[in-house]
């Protein structure tokens, strides 16, 4: 933890040394100090706090639109190994297809708010949760299975209390890394497919309006937070959550 | 044998289903795949026959791109497994910079486009450190992940006899962390894509991302279906190379088949 800080301490100080000692003209990268200055002016703006809001209230819809999609579809696939096989094709042919290729359509098709948003982050970040999922379902202990089944248990009745349970920490580092892939296309979708609010915009007015660096580092910065936030929710969120699997050394 | 033609029925079904929608709902923001498949046609492939057909958009649009794309991820690949493999085998480093690597991790690499743009141009270099920042973290953390979980038998026996540092490392470490960095390297492999598109939509001259957005400007929707459904093309026929590059690497690993699905 001490290292920790440290680490980020050194880290923030190069980035001041290297702002301030001319390598790069200083309005093209600005040091530390700018850009903690830039962080604080829109902070204390109040119109920058309903960016930040803006920004995480669609990624949270857009993660849990991925969840809700990748979840049930990955227990589907992963407990009907038929078709699992037979629409195997069609995921890898979807799956590679960058979702910011899709912006410029779904700008035309779903507008530029939330909804376009939410698209292109449930597109991009479904995979990581189907895939673990499908994964995870492989991984359940057949004996548990069957004895919930000799117990009278219905096909779902197994899925949802013993298959699902057990597989939970797959999901749940499915969920991980869908979160941050998520943040990175809602601002990107922010940046590209315009809008009024978030995040993106700010960054996309200091681009290729004002031309302020500092805002620019400032807005990334932001979102860096936010995506460790988050790495570190969720990390906690697995361990108390999910005691039962780390007791028995199956979660990672 | 039964199952792949099974998948591809099922992948043949789904596009005549797409013609059928398409053609009765008559909607111009969803054109039905045969126009689509005649935009990509017209574009790349009708070329004569002694060039295999492809044109000379091929050379504009796709080879840059692939060039890109590709040393972009193979940088990524050596500074993410040496790196990687330095902070899963000392603690002390990794005490260090865990915080830092997991910061920069989740910073959206199009937010850093204008910091690329002024550092290092507008060119191909300002592409290049774009998609070899944005996919590095993936091999890096799986390399980590992969060099910390070396079997403690391996560790001991290794050093009970005092191998040397270099063959330490590449003999034992590296192969016993391979199945994880080849689940990075997948992961890295479609995010290069991703990057490919946006540095491309911003930065310089030819590649797909600028076909995209010279089809946007026009408001071509069939060449914006087009360019889509090559990405998507070109996506399945890198993993593809890449499973099948996997697939003879890993042969001598017993738990290769059992990492494959993971994706950390």
């Amino acid at each position: 933890m001490v290292r920790g800080a440290i680490g980020v301490a050194l880290f923030l100080a190069l980035g001041e040394i290297v702002g301030r000692v001319g390598i790069v003209a200083r309005n093209y990268l600005p040091p530390t100090s700018d850009v903690v200055r830039a962080l604080w002016v829109m902070l204390t703006e109040q119109g920058f706090t309903e960016h930040i809001l803006s920004t995480t209230g669609n990624w949270l819809l857009g993660l849990a639109t991925a969840v809700a999609v990748g979840v049930p579809l990955g227990l589907l696939l992963g407990s009907v190994p038929f078709l699992n096989e037979i629409s195997r094709l069609i995921v890898e042919f979807l799956r590679p297809i960058p979702s910011v290729a899709l912006i410029p359509l779904a700008v035309l098709v779903l507008g530029t708010g939330t909804e376009m948003r939410v698209f292109i982050m449930t597109f991009a970040a479904v995979w990581p949760i189907l895939f673990n999922t499908i994964y995870g379902l492989m991984e359940v202990d057949p004996q548990a299975k069957e004895t919930a089944r000799s117990y009278g248990s219905s096909r779902l009745g197994v899925v949802l209390r013993v298959s699902l349970p057990s597989a939970a920490p797959f999901v749940l580092t499915g969920i991980r890394t869908a979160a941050a892939i998520a943040l990175i296309l809602e601002v990107t979708a922010e940046l590209f497919g315009g809008g009024r609010s978030g995040i993106g915009t700010v960054i996309g007015v200091a681009i290729y309006g004002s031309g302020e660096k500092d805002v620019v580092l400032a807005g990334a910065f932001v979102t860096g937070l936010i995506g460790l936030a988050a790495n570190l929710a969720l990390e906690y969120a697995g361990r108390r959550g999910l005691v039962w699997a780390h007791q028995e050394g199956g979660g990672r | 044998m039964r199952t792949f033609l099974a998948r591809w029925l099922v992948l043949a079904g789904l596009v005549v289903a797409w013609e059928w929608a398409t053609k009765r709902a008559e909607d111009p923001f969803f054109p039905q795949p045969t126009v689509i498949a005649e935009t990509i046609q017209r574009r790349w492939l009708s070329g004569p026959p002694s060039h295999l057909f492809l044109s000379e958009n091929v050379a504009k649009d796709l080879l840059p791109s692939l060039a890109r794309l590709l040393s972009g991820w193979a940088l990524a690949a050596v500074l993410g497994i040496t790196v990687g493999i330095a902070i899963g085998r000392s603690q002390t480093l990794n005490d260090y910079l865990a915080p830092v690597l997991h910061f920069l991790r989740a910073v959206p690499p199009p937010a850093l486009l204008p910091v690329f743009i002024v550092l290092i141009g507008l060119d191909n270099s300002m592409q290049l450190a774009l998609i070899t920042f944005g996919v590095v973290w993936p091999i890096l953390l799986n390399a980590a992940e992969g060099a910390r979980s070396v079997p403690a038998t391996q560790v001991e026996t290794a050093r009970a006899f005092r191998v040397s540092r270099v063959r330490w490392l590449l003999g034992v470490v590296l192969p016993s962390s391979a199945p994880k960095i080849f689940a990075g390297l997948r992961v890295s492999l479609s995010l290069s894509l991703i990057i490919m598109v946006i540095s491309e939509q911003v930065g310089s001259g030819a590649g797909l991302g600028r076909t995209l957005v010279d089809a946007q400007r026009d408001f071509s929707l069939r060449g914006m279906w087009a360019v889509i459904v090559v990405l998507g093309v070109l996506g399945y026929a890198l993993n593809a190379g890449l499973l099948a590059l996997e697939k003879r690497v890993l042969r001598w690993h017993v738990g290769a088949r059992g990492q494959l699905a993971d994706t950390g």
